[in-house]
């Protein structure tokens, strides 16, 4: 299990593309919002949480369909299916891969864009809090997807069109509790809501995942 | 015993040959009963019950609104039980009954979203509010969208009838939870009193709030309705099963030459 993890992160540091492009389209999608809407700091620092954990889900979003499709187009996802490790590891593992190429990064940005959008002070560490325990089920679900559409010449498209309804619940309860922290609210019930979502999604998707994965390999 | 030999009843649908020859039978009723119980319901609803006394002409959208809403919930209801026969007990007519189903429900959806729409201009004065229940709605939208998408991507119809399967159960589990975390968001961006007057009009607590003036018409509509929606998925059944058979023989054809 460990080796298959070093190698994806292995694969997703030297291959390239992959662990920058994430990060860097965080950033553009932050940039453009206060094109879009406005320099002003007030308005900027009241929609700072959501609009960053919305750019932190597309870009999330983004790396999904490498996840399997590379592996998927040489054949060693074959191999993996047929290696004495359950293909739920094999999924789980992916999704753990995913996560520290994209979703830590992103977790470590966060605050540097908080500044660009005048997060108020209070929210930084609510942002990274959220961010940090919201993040593992977005590559959970995002590998379900990936799974789904594994098999599939266009699947860039589909899959965002699967995945995106399945992030809702996440994305509410993840901008919620950076929403409060910012304001000096109780975080409690959202952040509580956020860890159950992950550790519920960690616990059962993976199950999902391999099972759509064999259907595809079939 | 008359359990076990009912469930075997059902189970005979399985067989698409049966299938077809009992749908058929049955199909011109559903048609013939659906549109009489729409035409009665619409038409007693529209130009023979009173106007309500706060809302005017408004609240006869009622008629198509919530027959509407309650067949898009019920429908992905449906395809979730149909999508587990499919991978519990391997009937392709399930899996085409919920590929088939579909599509109605999310005409249903759009219907609730639209009349909804017309209806709320007046009332609340807009279009489109993110209150809980519609903004739920919209996110079945998508979920259907997601789900009829899966299906047409797929070429080959078992692959595809499993993916969608599963799709169709782990996007009800999320489906459910969206509607917990679309209420408690709005509650958390502001409290109460919008909700209090959106939840008297709508859905709900039809039952206590809708007078029975209103009331039994209403209930010939979502009778007309679910007739309607049920020989629409047969008919559609149907369709599917013709159009894999003539598969089958293209391509039997083709090995044959």
């Amino acid at each position: 299990m460990i080796a298959l993890l070093l190698r994806d992160l292995k694969l997703a540091f030297r291959a390239g593309g992959g662990f920058g492009l994430g990060l860097a389209f965080f950033l553009i999608v932050t940039v453009m919002v206060p094109f879009s809407v406005g320099p002003q700091s007030a308005l900027l620092s009241t929609i700072a949480p959501g609009v960053l954990w919305l750019g932190a889900l597309l870009a999330c979003l983004l790396s999904l369909d490498r996840l399997l499709a590379l592996d998927w187009e040489d054949g060693s996802l074959d191999l993996l299916a047929t290696a004495p490790l359950p293909l739920e590891a094999v999924v789980t593992i992916k999704a753990l891969a995913h996560w520290i190429t994209t979703g830590l990064p992103l977790v470590l940005a966060a605050p540097v864009l908080g500044v660009l959008l005048n997060l108020p002070v209070a929210g930084f560490s609510w942002l990274v809090v959220s961010l940090l325990v919201g993040t593992p089920a977005l590559s959970v679900i995002g590998t379900f997807g990936a799974a789904l559409t594994v098999g599939l010449k266009r699947g860039g498209l589909l899959l965002s069109l699967l995945v995106l309804p399945l992030y809702v619940p996440t994305l509410i309860f993840g901008a919620e509790a950076a929403r409060r922290g910012a304001v000096g609210m109780d975080t409690g019930t959202p952040m509580l809501m956020l860890a159950g979502i992950t550790a519920a999604t960690v616990a059962l998707l993976p199950f999902a995942s391999a099972a759509v994965l064999r259907v595809n390999l079939r | 015993m008359t359990f076990s030999t009912k469930a075997n009843a059902l189970w005979e649908y399985a067989n698409p040959k049966k299938f077809l020859a009992t749908t058929e039978r049955v199909l011109p009723f559903f048609w013939a009963s659906a549109a009489a119980c729409l035409a009665v319901g619409l038409i007693w609803g529209f130009f023979f019950t009173p106007d309500d006394y706060r809302q005017g002409a408004t609240v006869k959208i009622i008629y198509l609104h919530v027959p509407a809403a309650l067949l898009a919930i019920n429908a992905w209801f449906m395809m979730l039980l149909t999508s587990l026969i499919w991978l519990i007990r391997r009937h392709h007519v399930s899996a085409l009954a919920a590929r088939a189903a579909a599509p109605v429900g999310v005409v249903m959806t759009l219907i609730a979203l639209a009349t909804g729409a017309i209806w709320g201009q007046p009332m609340w004065g807009t279009w489109w509010a993110w209150d809980p229940r519609l903004t739920s709605f919209l996110i079945l939208f998508l979920f259907y969208l997601g789900y009829i998408a899966l299906w047409e991507a797929i070429e080959n119809p078992d692959t595809a009838a499993d993916l969608t399967s599963v799709l169709c159960l782990v996007g009800s589990v999320f489906a459910i939870l969206s509607r917990y975390a679309v209420n408690f968001w709005n509650q958390g961006l502001h409290q109460g009193a919008s909700v209090m007057r959106i939840e008297a009009v709508t859905g709900g607590d039809t039952q206590e709030k809708v007078s029975n003036v209103f009331f039994y018409p209403l209930l010939v509509c979502i009778v007309g309705f679910v007739l309607l929606f049920v020989a629409l998925v047969l008919y559609r059944t149907g369709t599917e099963i013709r159009a894999r058979r003539i598969r089958a023989l293209l391509a039997r054809e083709r090995v044959g030459a």
